[in-house]
């Protein structure tokens, strides 16, 4: 057996953490891509340039913050412990954060070029049609933007199972509790265990590949059933 | 932002007519207009592109929200900036049908019929889905998506789509503008029975003269955001303060009575209301005692004190000179000829000649007529 129980404990840590990461995510994404694509306010270039940090900022740095504002000094770290539910820090939960911050740009860039490909016109036509927003949102928007919706959220699982930086810095290194497969493989290398590591990096190495794969032949292809 | 329940909607009376006023300003942009509008029959916003049809059409529907606005449709409030009231569009009962069709991408054409059909009550469909699609002549489109309809077959779903949700005002903003010629003709017929079966007020946007003189009952002429003209198409086409009298092209539309058909001739008789008087054109048959309406420009008609014998024209009407207008050196009469008033244009040294004056009886010659409907 070449994967110890550490190894497979991180890479179900490693798969939940990024499912639970991409679910929370299009919740989030999506009002901010909506906003974001409709909107005529000055706030839209602030807004989208806060959102776009975590492309160009080392994850360290996010990791810092978020280390600093979810600790016991921090101010949601006082928050959430008056709430007594303690600190995020060294916490799976504390990963999940960390992760939505990290991955958001990769959710809401897809989301909001898809809603801007649709347009007004769809949405006045529903209008016009007695649907109202919400309806329209369900009915017209959110299959129209279906693409859109699939390449953010493969984006987001992937970005979030290749994280390693924001991981170390607000989760440690936690077997079954914070240490995913980035880590663990750093773990494997720091050990002299180069086997164990070549099994894990290769198999992050052939999920990259398919990812992509995936990723560019539904953007080839015209509108699929995925 | 999102509204659920219907707001409370104040008491207004109904005078079967509407009435609609609006204020829209941007930089470089102002409409303000209004507008009192018969509750029946087809009103055409006619204008130059920039002109503010569009606007006006928008805020009918409820897509744009005017500064100041108020709108009454037969006795229904939709609109009063006054009272702080203003009907969303998915809550107004209008039918849009916008220049490019704009039908759902993602839904085939029964789909898109069917969209707005199942978001009004049972109780106010009106419009069966099969009435529509008869009407339309897109029976045998059901099951195609958008992508794979022509531009004028689209046009013909956006309007099917449009009245299977039984509006009580039906907006078409420039529905064959992005037709080629070939495909206009092929949809203004349906335009037409519209028009004939169904009794929906219509708002008919455009800047195309010939659609409107096919179309339009009531004729609204918008400048620059302003409102230059509104009243029945027919009287507007005739005065001279306007562009349409005005212009190398003026003409008269006139609404008659098919009366015959000669065979061997090819030729078909019109009766026209309120006098005795017959025009004939060169036309395949049209079923007796069908109205129809037809055109006439003001430089196919030429005058004789007497009547012309031994003259080419199938045309020469006994008509009466109603009132001029000189143009420098031509001269643009109204004739009537029973109900009917007809357009005249002749030179200023010809008018002198015939020495006319006002109440005169006179013979028109009229060397074309066309046939606008059906």
């Amino acid at each position: 057996m070449p994967l110890s129980k550490n190894d497979l404990d991180a890479i179900l840590l490693t798969l939940e953490l990024a499912s639970l990461t991409t679910v929370l995510l299009l919740i989030i994404g999506t009002p901010i891509a909506l906003w974001l694509a409709r909107t005529e306010s000055w706030l839209k270039r602030p807004v989208g340039a806060v959102v776009a940090l975590p492309l160009v900022l080392p994850p360290t740095v996010i990791g810092f913050y978020l280390l600093v504002s979810m600790g016991p000094n921090g101010f949601f770290g006082q928050l959430t412990q008056s709430l007594g539910l303690g600190t995020f820090t060294f916490t799976f939960t504390g990963l999940v954060i960390g992760s939505i911050f990290y991955s958001l740009p990769f959710v809401v860039q897809p989301l909001q070029n898809a809603f801007e490909a649709i347009g007004r016109g769809p949405l006045e036509a529903a209008a016009t049609l007695r649907a109202n927003p919400w309806d329209a949102f369900f009915s017209v928007v959110l299959p129209l933007a279906r693409p859109g919706f699939v390449t953010a959220a493969i984006l987001a699982f992937a970005h979030t199972i290749g994280e390693f930086g924001v991981v170390l810095m607000i989760g440690g290194n936690i077997p079954g509790k914070t240490q995913v497969v980035s880590v663990q493989i750093y773990n494997h290398v720091e050990a002299m265990e180069y086997a164990q590591a070549h099994w894990l990096a290769g198999g992050m190495v052939a999920f990259a590949f398919l990812v992509l794969l995936a990723l560019y032949s539904g953007r080839s292809g015209k509108v699929r059933a995925w | 932002m999102f509204g659920f329940g219907k707001p409370s909607v104040p008491a207004v009376v109904d005078d079967g007519r509407i009435r609609a006023r609006f204020l829209v300003q941007h930089p470089g942009f102002r409409l303000d207009v209004d507008l009192d509008l018969p509750g029946r029959g087809v009103s055409a916003l006619f204008g130059h592109s920039g002109s503010g049809k569009t606007s006006c059409l928008r805020c009918f529907a409820g897509l744009d929200r005017p500064q100041q606005g108020y709108l009454q449709i037969a006795g229904e409030l939709w609109q009063d900036s006054a009272r702080g009231f203003f009907l969303p569009a998915h809550q107004r009962a209008i039918g849009y049908v916008f220049q490019d069709a704009n039908l759902f991408p993602h839904l085939s054409v029964r789909g898109n019929l069917q969209y707005g059909q199942r978001r009004i009550p049972t109780a106010q469909r009106k419009v069966a889905l099969d009435q529509a699609l008869e009407l339309l002549g897109i029976g045998h489109l059901l099951e195609r998506m958008p992508s794979a309809l022509s531009g004028g077959e689209r046009q013909r779903v956006g309007i099917a789509r449009a009245l299977v949700t039984s509006p009580r005002l039906l907006l078409m903003d420039e529905p064959l503008a992005s037709l080629d010629l070939k495909r206009k003709q092929e949809v203004l017929p349906y335009l037409q029975r519209l028009h004939e079966e169904l009794d929906v007020p219509v708002l008919y946007v455009s800047h195309a003269p010939d659609e409107v003189a096919r179309l339009a009952d009531h004729l609204v002429l918008l400048d620059e955001g302003q409102v230059r003209a509104s009243g029945p198409l027919k009287e507007l086409l005739l005065r001279a303060d306007l562009p349409f009298a005005s212009e190398d092209d003026a003409e008269a539309v006139i609404d008659g009575q098919v009366c015959g058909h000669d065979a061997a001739y090819g030729l078909l008789e019109l009766q026209l209301p309120g006098s005795d008087a017959r025009l004939r054109l060169p036309h395949t048959a049209v079923a007796d005692g069908q109205a129809v309406r037809v055109k006439i420009k003001a430089r196919d008609v030429s005058l004789g004190l007497n009547r012309a014998e031994g003259s080419s024209l199938l045309n020469l009407l006994p008509a009466r000179v109603e009132s001029w207008q000189v143009l420098d050196a031509q001269v643009l009469l109204t004739l009537c000829i029973g109900d009917q008033r007809l357009l005249a244009r002749v030179t200023r040294y010809s008018f002198d000649q015939l020495g006319i004056h006002a109440g005169q009886a006179i013979w028109a010659q009229i060397k074309s007529v066309s046939l606008l409907t059906p």
